[in-house]
């Protein structure tokens, strides 16, 4: 087996105070596939921070005055900001029982050096205090470089917000953003949402949610059947395939909480995809000919034109990257395999050259495709559905998940370090969350089924 | 001699007078049926008590002073109890009513078969089943969109939807696809067979829409189908 390291800069503007060394890069490490069977050690961890993780500490904030509104905003707060930092991808987080005593909730109450020599090493500080005080919670947080002893301050932030319990989560999630886009080159995913459909209102909806599965509601309210929710890279509109007398495609205004008009077009219409700028749709839609085919139009509908002509097309998806570029799915062949072509229809590439290859998701960088996968399909083999991700340039597969029960609908998060997608593992369909090492897999969903997730642009 | 059995038999001693006779002790009787109704078939009870009678009789039927019998009558019918004693007679009576019976239903006129389009499509408009990942139509299919073609010619101002489905394994979305193949390839043979364009609508329910919901080939097979429906 051989093994081949891949370093992908995923770092962009990068303001990163000098004393911070680790290197910001997706690296993948790939392994060369077998052509003619699995290699059942062949899944390979892909770290998204390699050199070294950074050692984080991160204690409970102080409550800032003695108000008792404090004590459940504080729990939120603090919970909340461990999530995102410990599922952040490039920290390490430094266990609480190895911190110093005494919570620090101001620069005067922090000794650098107890922080920095074992037990704890840190190499990072966050800290601060929460206080409730005439109906708004106010924040104060730090992150302190522990190896920087004349100006430790990376950070010194304040916030103030009315005071909630939801609004003790909102502060937490955009202040381990600063601290994620800070020392991790790219923002990170704590403020992005995630949208799915679920059956826990009797019907197939779309619904929405925090990236780490909080605040679930419903949108749509279509009393039949809701698919394939996809949301605008602006963020305000959702696009989706619902059935009414026929599948239309369908476009929630989350500013207006309900559907807007949009064309309907002949045959049944699925799989809505948009162009990362906003100003394309593609879809599956078997107007005109009885077969499902991939179409582009602008985001308003209007000039809709077929790309393909396999009979039995689905699920585009553009490169976000360049947007020149289309992958989907086709069974022109026998099972659905992945493709890719230019949106101009020119260039059509097979990328998976066996088993059940469906769901493509392409990488925010451009370089890769996650999707779906029964890589072994046959009579008698009952193989799983498991999660790929494909390295376009070079063609080498890592396999994400391994427990050969039915993973589907990989979507990837803003940062390209994590991956959101279905899986039938805990006994129904959930969506699942996993860093895309494999590690921090998460479960997002527990009520009713839940499937077809979608990350938001940002 | 003669003379003195005259005088014997002529001189009797006068009697003693007739100690005085209690008055009679009076007479009573009660008849009861219980219930007072029956359907034909069924029974009631007669229950009667008496007093002060040493003939009692039961609609001619002589029977103790007090008691019970079952009686199952035909028809509405009337008891009576007759009580006699040494201080007179009483009657008692008492109704069992029997409800008419059922009336013989008259013979239903054998109806002029008059089937409707309803039946008449679902006679025809069977449910065609496809291999795995397929949607080629098997011989029994094409023999059954032959004759609902054929039948649909008869019927121009049908509209039939054809609703393809797929099984449970695979993914949402290409099962869409894959339904779609399958219903537009009912849609082709039965335009082949001489049904009108315009007659067809084709419709996916992907594997959104299952008969059910075992994990096994019987169930699968089940839900790899083209169902059809006659739109009103």
């Amino acid at each position: 087996m051989l093994n081949k390291a891949i370093v992908i800069q995923a770092g962009l503007n990068r303001t990163i105070c000098k004393a911070v060394t680790a290197s910001f890069a997706l690296l993948l490490f790939l392994a060369l596939l077998p052509a003619t069977k699995a290699n059942a050690q062949d899944w390979i961890r892909t770290g998204t921070n390699r050199g070294a993780p950074i050692r984080m500490a991160v204690p409970d904030f102080k409550p800032a005055n003695s108000d008792p509104g404090n004590g459940p905003l504080l729990s939120v707060f603090n919970e909340t900001l461990w999530y995102d930092l410990d599922n952040s991808g490039i920290f390490e987080m430094v266990a609480k029982s190895f911190y110093p005593a005494g919570n620090p909730g101001f620069p005067n109450d922090i000794k650098l050096e107890t922080w920095g020599n074992p037990p704890p090493n840190a190499a990072m500080v966050a800290f601060g205090n929460l206080g409730v005080a005439s109906g708004k919670v106010e924040v104060q947080g730090w992150l302190y470089d522990v190896k920087n002893t004349i100006s430790p301050q990376i950070l010194g932030k304040q916030y103030k917000e009315d005071a909630t319990s939801d609004n003790a989560r909102v502060i937490a999630h955009r202040f381990a953003n600063e601290i994620i886009t800070r020392l991790g080159g790219v923002p990170g995913p704590t403020e992005s949402k995630i949208y799915f459909i679920s059956t826990r209102s009797g019907h197939k909806e779309v619904w929405s949610m925090d990236y780490d599965g909080a605040r679930q509601q419903q949108l749509t309210k279509l009393g039949s059947i809701a698919l394939s929710p996809r949301i605008s890279p602006d963020g305000t509109r959702l696009a989706f395939s619902g059935l009414t007398s026929s599948w239309q495609i369908m476009m929630y205004s989350l500013d207006l909480g309900r559907t807007v008009s949009f064309p309907k077009f002949g045959g049944g219409n699925y799989s809505p995809a948009w162009s990362s700028d906003g100003t394309k749709i593609a879809f599956s839609s078997s107007m005109g000919t009885g077969a499902s085919e991939i179409f582009i139009a602008d985001a308003s509908g209007a000039g809709a034109k077929r790309l393909s002509n396999g009979k039995a097309d689905v699920s585009p998806v553009f490169n976000p990257k360049t947007n020149a570029q289309i992958a989907f799915v086709s069974g022109r062949t026998g099972l659905p395999q992945i493709y890719i072509m230019d949106t101009d229809a020119s260039n059509v590439i097979r990328i998976t050259d066996q088993g059940y290859a469906v769901s493509p998701s392409w990488s925010p960088n451009g370089l890769l495709l996650a999707f779906s996968w029964v890589r072994n399909y046959g009579p008698g083999i009952l193989g799983g559905a498991d999660i790929y991700v494909m390295d376009i340039a070079s063609r080498q597969i890592v396999q994400l998940t391994h427990d050969g029960g039915r993973n589907d609908f990989p979507s990837w998060s803003p940062d390209g370090r994590h991956i959101v997608f279905q899986s039938n593992r805990s006994g129904t369909e959930q969506v699942w969350s996993v860093l895309a090492d494999g590690t921090h897999l998460q479960q997002l969903t527990r009520e009713g089924r839940n499937s077809q997730p979608n990350w938001s642009y940002r | 001699m003669i003379a003195l059995l005259m005088m014997v038999s002529g001189c009797k001693k006068k009697p003693p007078p007739a100690p005085p006779t209690p008055p009679p002790k009076p007479v009573s009787a009660t008849l009861s049926a219980n219930p007072t109704s029956i359907q034909p078939g069924q029974s009631s009870t007669l229950t009667w008590t008496t007093d002060g009678a040493d003939d009692v009789q039961l609609d001619g039927q002589k029977v103790n002073a007090s008691g019970s019998q079952s009686v199952s009558p035909t028809q509405t019918t009337t008891y009576h109890l007759t009580a006699k004693g040494a201080g007179g007679t009483q009657d008692a009576t008492a109704q069992v009513a029997v409800a008419a019976p059922a009336p013989t239903p008259a013979p239903t006129p054998v109806p002029t078969p008059q089937v409707t389009d309803d039946q008449l499509f679902a006679q025809a408009a069977q449910d065609i089943y496809f291999d795995y990942d397929k949607a080629d139509l098997r011989p029994d299919s094409k023999q059954v969109l032959a004759h609902l073609a054929e039948v649909m010619r008869a019927h121009p101002n049908w509209k039939v939807q054809i609703e393809g489905n797929c099984d449970e394994r695979g993914s949402t979305e290409y099962n869409l696809a894959l339904g779609e193949r399958r219903a537009d390839a009912a849609r082709q043979a039965l335009a082949q067979g001489g049904a009108s364009a315009d007659s067809l609508k084709t419709i996916s329910y992907g594997k959104e829409k299952p008969v059910c919901t075992d994990a096994n080939e019987a169930c699968w097979q089940k839900n790899r189908h083209d169902h059809f429906t006659l739109l009103h």
